[in-house]
């Protein structure tokens, strides 16, 4: 298998580990403990099966893209994560997180978030499991992500502005941390991606090993057969795992999508902020940079490790596009199949787009990781409505 | 118990002072910032045992607003881990110095370059909060090699099962850590500062040093009166914000060497 457990140190081949303060160590390793317990607890796994399917709407959907297709002589396949309760894949990971906190006692959660996808549906999850929940996000991020950051309020959510640093992601992680450093005797920390310190990446994986597995089914459902590609964003890299989980044993091309403005992966350079190991946009020194892309959600300037691994394995790719390409996507998956994908979603889209004449004839499922709901106030200053092609 | 060939300039400095009698006091001041060096030096004259220099890093992950805004805003005047370090040498103090940043500033020139870059900038010792003992091994040995002393953090969640070993891999003295949180002077001195700095001495003759949370000398004096000194931060990285310079630097020092000093 390639995408496996990690090794005792939480460590994806040189990647992963658990670099955060002292403070914190017995947290990550009682998490650690209490997953492995639950997850293999039959009761567990069965109720966090039922909250997804009766309040989260799972199996998402598989939809074949009849109109695209032909456009582009790829055959595109869409995993709906866009249909999930809260409008993205983040509702997976958070049930899970949640639950399991409950089960550690814990009341009260804490979040990063930078599209505000992953505080609303941490709101949402301790509005149901009757938890405090506190969500830390970037200002730039509550400026663009507005519509979320009332959601998340409408939840019953503490939603605090991060003025530091880039006002970003990253930002919002570090004040996150801080506050669970503070905390961590009565807060569980609900990170949003396949991040953080070990057990995190492991363990958000395994919540949206889900998307992968039901995937590998529905393709071999429709089709007989699985897809040449799979393809999805990367900020984090949660969906992307999640959807990689269920073809990374198979014969299928892996592709992560960076945006160009974070493209940690592709930049190559290997680093340690955030409690891992992993590739990191950094300056000569070894200052963290600061991402920039349309995409409040993708603006990371890391990566979860076990997607350097694959990199560094050869086993997935990760290229990047631009913020243009990604705003053509957008408007290409609206106009021709009347989805309007959330922007990190555009940039799996947009992979495809530039690379559809070397994909002829191929078919490529795309995780769609998330409804555009959230983005459309941000397009419509994008493009102007006088604008729209 | 470490053998006498081990122990570094840092620890036998403290030791020597400790074992004279004498509470210890550390003041950390943020590299970079406008007129640290000054601040470094007359924190020293007014009795400081040793000087903590922050190497600014872009995420401060263990670090409250006060500190952040200082490393911020030395980084944003162009402060650089070199630029820093080269200052060192020229300073005039008289005690060891050491360095407090994040891992990462060591971990991407590499552990050797940065241990032997550290070792010619006259720096004693080394203090990364976000390198637990778990992942501290190679860059610990790497920092000893270039006769680098690591200073680990024992914090108030960290079991007694791993605190015997988390004391004999720090170097320097160990610093606990007083509370649940990060850097930043409280009203109050939290219950933890003094549980956590009994339970380390339990188990260790290095010294035992409590930082993170120190607001005023009355605490200081409370904290040592189980620690064997304190290491103040924010407290005196505020004089630097506010204008007072290094006159308000080392005055603010003096009271708490005053204040140790009369127990
Ligand atoms: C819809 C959507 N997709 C993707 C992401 C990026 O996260 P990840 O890379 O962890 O999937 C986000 C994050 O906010 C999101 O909202």
């Amino acid at each position: 298998m390639v995408m496996t457990d990690p090794n005792k140190e939480g460590r994806f081949g040189d990647f992963g580990g658990r670099f955060v303060p002292e403070t914190l160590i017995p947290a990550c390793e009682e998490l650690e403990e209490a997953f492995r317990e639950a997850w293999s607890d039959a009761d567990f796994v069965e109720e966090f099966h039922r909250i997804l399917r009766d309040y989260g709407g799972r199996p998402s959907p598989l939809t074949e893209c009849y109109r695209l297709s032909e456009d582009l002589g790829v055959r595109v396949l869409l995993k709906r994560e866009d249909l999930n309760h809260t409008g993205s894949h983040k509702i997976n990971n958070v049930i899970g997180q949640a639950l399991l906190a409950r089960r550690m006692g814990k009341s009260r959660l804490v979040a990063e978030t930078g599209a505000g996808q992953h505080g609303v549906a941490s709101a949402t999850a301790a509005a149901l499991l009757d938890m405090e929940c506190k969500v830390y996000m970037g200002e730039v991020d509550v400026k663009r992500q507005a519509l979320n950051v009332f959601r998340m309020q409408l939840l019953g959510a503490e939603v605090e502005t991060v003025t530091s640093g880039s006002k970003t992601l990253k930002d919002a992680v570090n004040e996150a941390l801080r506050d669970w450093v503070a905390t961590v005797e009565h807060t569980h920390y609900c990170l949003g991606s396949v991040m953080g310190p070990h057990p995190y990446p492991w363990m958000v994986r395994t919540f949206h090993h889900v998307i992968g597995d039901e995937a590998h089914e529905q393709c071999l459902k429709l089709m007989n057969k699985l897809p040449d590609v799979v393809v999805a964003c990367v900020g984090g890299g949660s969906n992307a795992a999640g959807i990689f989980s269920g073809f990374s044993d198979t014969d299928a091309r892996l592709v992560g999508v960076e945006p160009a403005g974070g493209a940690a992966v592709g930049r190559g350079v290997p680093g340690v902020v955030h409690g891992m190991a992993s590739y990191l946009m950094q300056d000569e020194v070894g200052q963290v940079q600061e991402a920039e892309s349309i995409s409040a959600g993708l603006d990371y300037p890391g990566v979860g490790p076990e997607h350097a691994y694959l990199s560094a394995i050869g086993r997935a790719e990760y290229p990047a596009v631009t913020d243009q390409e990604v705003v053509e996507a957008f408007q290409l998956l609206s106009r021709t199949e009347g989805i309007i994908p959330a922007l990190e979603s555009a940039h799996a889209l947009a992979w495809v787009v530039r690379e559809s004449s070397s994909l002829q004839g191929q078919v490529v499922l795309l995780n769609l990781s998330g409804r555009g709901d959230k983005d459309v106030d941000q397009m419509m200053d994008v493009l102007g409505p006088g604008n729209i092609k | 118990m470490s053998s006498p060939s081990d122990v570094g300039h840092m620890e036998k400095f403290l030791r020597d002072r400790r074992d004279s009698g004498s509470k210890l006091l550390v003041a950390y001041i943020t590299g970079g910032y406008r007129g640290w060096e000054a601040a470094v030096e007359s924190a020293a004259a007014a009795g400081a045992d040793a000087i903590e220099i922050g190497i600014p890093f872009s995420d401060p992950v263990m670090d409250g607003p006060v500190i952040q805004e200082a490393s911020q805003a030395a980084l944003e005047t162009g402060a650089t881990p070199a630029s820093v370090l080269a200052a060192v040498p020229g300073l005039d103090t008289g005690v060891p110095h050491a360095v407090m940043t994040y891992y990462n500033l060591a971990h991407h020139p590499g552990h050797e370059r940065f241990a032997s870059t550290l070792a010619k900038s006259a720096i004693d010792a080394a203090i990364l909060p976000d390198l637990p003992l778990v992942e501290s091994g190679p860059w610990r040995e790497a920092a000893a090699n270039a006769g680098i002393e690591t200073i680990m953090l024992a914090a108030p969640t960290t079991p007694d099962h791993r605190l015997p070993e988390l004391c004999e891999a720090s170097k320097g003295f160990v610093y606990a850590v007083g509370l649940l949180g990060v850097t930043g002077e409280r009203a109050a001195l939290a219950a933890t500062a003094t549980e956590i700095a009994r339970r380390c001495k339990e188990v260790t003759d290095k010294p035992v040093l409590t930082g993170v949370g120190i607001g005023s000398p009355e605490q200081a004096v409370e904290a040592s009166s189980v620690a064997d000194g304190v290491i103040i931060g924010s407290a005196v990285v505020r004089r630097l914000l506010d204008g007072s310079g290094a006159e308000g630097v080392g005055d603010l020092v003096a009271a708490y060497r005053a204040a140790l000093d009369a127990g």
